[in-house]
């Protein structure tokens, strides 16, 4: 029962550092890369009235953020229940 | 009716909700006053993180800074913003199934250590009070131009009032009433911002008011339109910056990862049930923010091109009641140099004619819009929404950082709950009486720091919280030299390059890799990563128990 614990608990801190990794490279490609490093370069393309490197420095990054925590909490959310379902199995088949 | 009984009325009525608030959520147990007894909802959190997080700067002075500094002022809007990414992904989840009170306990423990906790209290502490002082002041200026009395009888209102329901309540009263200034300030930033952004371009939402055509029949973009004053006033252009591309990343990624950092940011995720619920609040925390975050940028646009409208080579006999009325307060000065009885507002220091303060960008707005009285009273209202609920947060952490983690962990573990809780209202008054203090003398070099607090933060706590939770390598020796290599790094370079204490005041071209002192948390951060992973290697393994106590908060409640 126990290492079925910990082999859980391992299966459960990989898949989340996968999620971190994928979504912290979203946070930076937006605001270090978007909205600094590339933001002259965007600039020459226009979203109404916004050259879109200027938008992503001053109003995309935000929105992105927000949505980043969001997608996160609900992947987190879905691999806690999945595994408190994996959980109760190990202990009815026992 | 006029504006000065409207701001009465208003003001007066949002007081009285903040006490009924404190007076009915009295804390009874220690765990009530550090933690709100740990069971706040997320939405109530996320709205009591957004007040706490946003000050009177982010409410009065942002704005301003962005209007003056255009794309420069970016760097603010990502870093106060993009903390919160880091929080809910590296930092809340973790610390929330730790499940103790403050940032040291989780240091002293994790790092088995008591020199580290008393490490983390000392930066804990550093970052907390160079962050209080500004907000004491804040509250007293926005006493002192709304309400018209001094700027200490201010500071004193402002005193008492947080000392009330801070003292009575702690973290349960503090909470409440911060659901409550959230409400307030939020609905009063962005009444003015509707009817402006309306005025201006005949979009109300400013967002998208921000980049829309004027609204006199002409077809331009209203950013084209002030790229355009801009330069012909000779300033650059507004969508493009000033600064060096490695300063605004450095900048970026110093006030971002201080954010996460900040002491009586992390504590308010202790109050949140369980982990899944320290996410979700992150995220309805941000998403509050991000409210004002993204309609202060547009503000910025709006009353920038106003203002050069309005004053630019324009007679000063002419000038509106609003200009007069600032004038008198000094937040506008004008100088007329060449005797031409016309403003010229230029980016030259010679030919410049005009001083205009921050502030005003937010302050004067619903009188140069001509807005009704009673959105300049809400607007005084949201001030001080702001500015007290970010003081009472970090009066807060002070006091339970000396009664929790100085006195109940380090001098005196036998104290009782009852005298424990005693030691942290005491604490907590006189936190309020040095934050009161400085308040009213502000030593000349508080301005100038209160920006650093983030690099403190960054370059001392962060590195610490995040090490102890992803990797279990790193032990005691470790820690303990990178907290201290980073802060006394940070401190030397801001003595050194901001306060000028260290010889003569350094030219800019001096800076380290051309990275100002604002931007500079991000090097101090690296060197305490970079030190504690050394030191850690060189010495002793942590103890077993650390394996698994690690191994434990990585997992969610269900499986430990």
């Amino acid at each position: 029962m126990n290492s079925k614990k910990t082999k859980i608990a391992k299966l459960y801190w990989k898949k989340n550092l996968q999620y971190l990794f994928i979504l912290l490279s979203v946070w930076a490609i937006t605001s270090f890369g978007a909205s600094i490093l590339w933001k002259e370069w965007l600039d020459q393309f226009y979203f109404y009235g916004f050259p879109v490197g200027f938008w992503f420095a001053q109003q995309g990054s935000i929105y992105i953020f927000v949505i980043l925590i969001f997608i996160y909490v609900r992947l987190m959310n879905k691999l806690d229940d999945t595994i408190d379902e994996e959980f109760n199995k190990s202990i009815n088949t026992k | 009716m006029s504006v000065q009984l409207w701001t009465y009325i208003i003001v007066g009525l949002t007081f009285a909700l903040y006490i009924f608030i404190a007076i009915k959520s009295k804390a009874g147990s220690t765990k009530e006053f550090y933690v709100a007894g740990g069971g706040v909802s997320p939405l109530a959190n996320g709205m009591a993180t957004a007040a706490d997080w946003m000050s009177a700067a982010s409410f009065i002075s942002m704005a301003g800074i962005i209007a003056f500094s255009g794309y420069d002022g970016s760097v603010y809007l990502m870093g106060w913003t993009g903390g919160y990414v880091l929080l809910a992904l590296l930092l809340a989840p973790y610390l929330r199934k730790f499940g103790k009170f403050t940032v040291p306990d989780f240091i002293g423990d994790r790092y088995y250590s008591q020199s580290a906790r008393l490490v983390a209290v000392v930066c804990a502490l550093i970052v907390s009070f160079t962050y209080v002082a500004g907000q004491m002041r804040g509250v007293g200026i926005v006493f002192s131009r709304f309400l018209e009395v001094d700027i200490n009888t201010g500071v004193y209102i402002g005193m008492a009032i947080v000392l009330f329901y801070a003292v009575l309540g702690g973290m349960k009263g503090i909470t409440y009433t911060q659901v409550a200034q959230y409400c307030v300030l939020i609905f009063a930033f962005m009444v003015p911002a509707f009817f402006i952004s309306f005025q201006m371009t005949g979009n109300p939402i400013p967002q998208f008011g921000m980049g829309s055509t004027i609204n006199d029949g002409s077809g331009q973009y209203l950013l084209e339109k002030l790229n355009n004053l801009s330069t012909d006033l000779g300033f650059s252009a507004y969508t493009s910056g000033e600064k060096t591309v490695p300063d605004v990343l450095a900048i970026t990624l110093a006030l971002m990862v201080g954010t996460a950092g900040l002491p009586h940011v992390i504590v308010r995720f202790f109050t949140v049930k369980r982990m899944r619920d320290a996410r979700k609040s992150v995220g309805l925390a941000l998403l509050f923010i991000a409210l004002l975050y993204a309609t202060a940028p547009a503000i910025a646009v709006f009353a920038k091109t106003n203002l050069i409208e309005t004053v630019s080579n324009k007679p000063y006999s002419e000038m509106p009641g609003w200009f007069k009325n600032w004038e008198n307060t000094g937040l506008i000065k004008f100088n007329d140099k060449n005797n031409d009885g016309l403003i010229q507002y230029q980016a030259s220091k010679n030919i410049n004619e005009l001083e205009i303060d921050n502030d005003i960008m937010v302050l004067a707005n619903p009188e140069i819009a001509d807005l009704p009285a009673w959105v300049i009273a809400l607007v005084a209202a949201g001030g001080l929404a702001a500015a007290l609920s970010t003081a009472a947060g970090l009066l807060l952490v002070i006091s339970t950082s000396v009664s929790n983690d100085l006195v109940k962990k380090i001098i005196n573990p036998s104290i009782s709950e009852k005298s424990e809780l005693w030691t942290a209202r005491i604490s907590a008054s006189f936190a309020v009486l040095i934050a009161g203090y400085f308040g009213i003398n502000p030593p000349d070099f508080v301005a100038a720091v209160v920006a650093l607090a983030f690099g403190l933060a960054a370059a001392s706590l962060f590195p610490a919280i995040v090490l102890g939770i992803f990797f279990k390598r790193i032990n005691k020796q470790g820690a303990i030299s990178g907290m201290l290599a980073g802060i006394s790094l940070m401190l030397f370079y801001m003595m050194k390059y901001k306060l000028g204490w260290l010889g003569e005041m350094p030219e800019k071209s001096e800076w380290w890799f051309g990275i100002s002192p604002e931007g500079f948390g991000t090097i101090a951060m690296c060197v305490n990563f970079i030190v504690s992973i050394i030191v850690s290697y060189f010495t002793s393994k942590p103890p077993k128990e650390i394996y698994e106590m690690v191994e434990t908060i990585r997992v969610p409640e269900s499986i430990k």
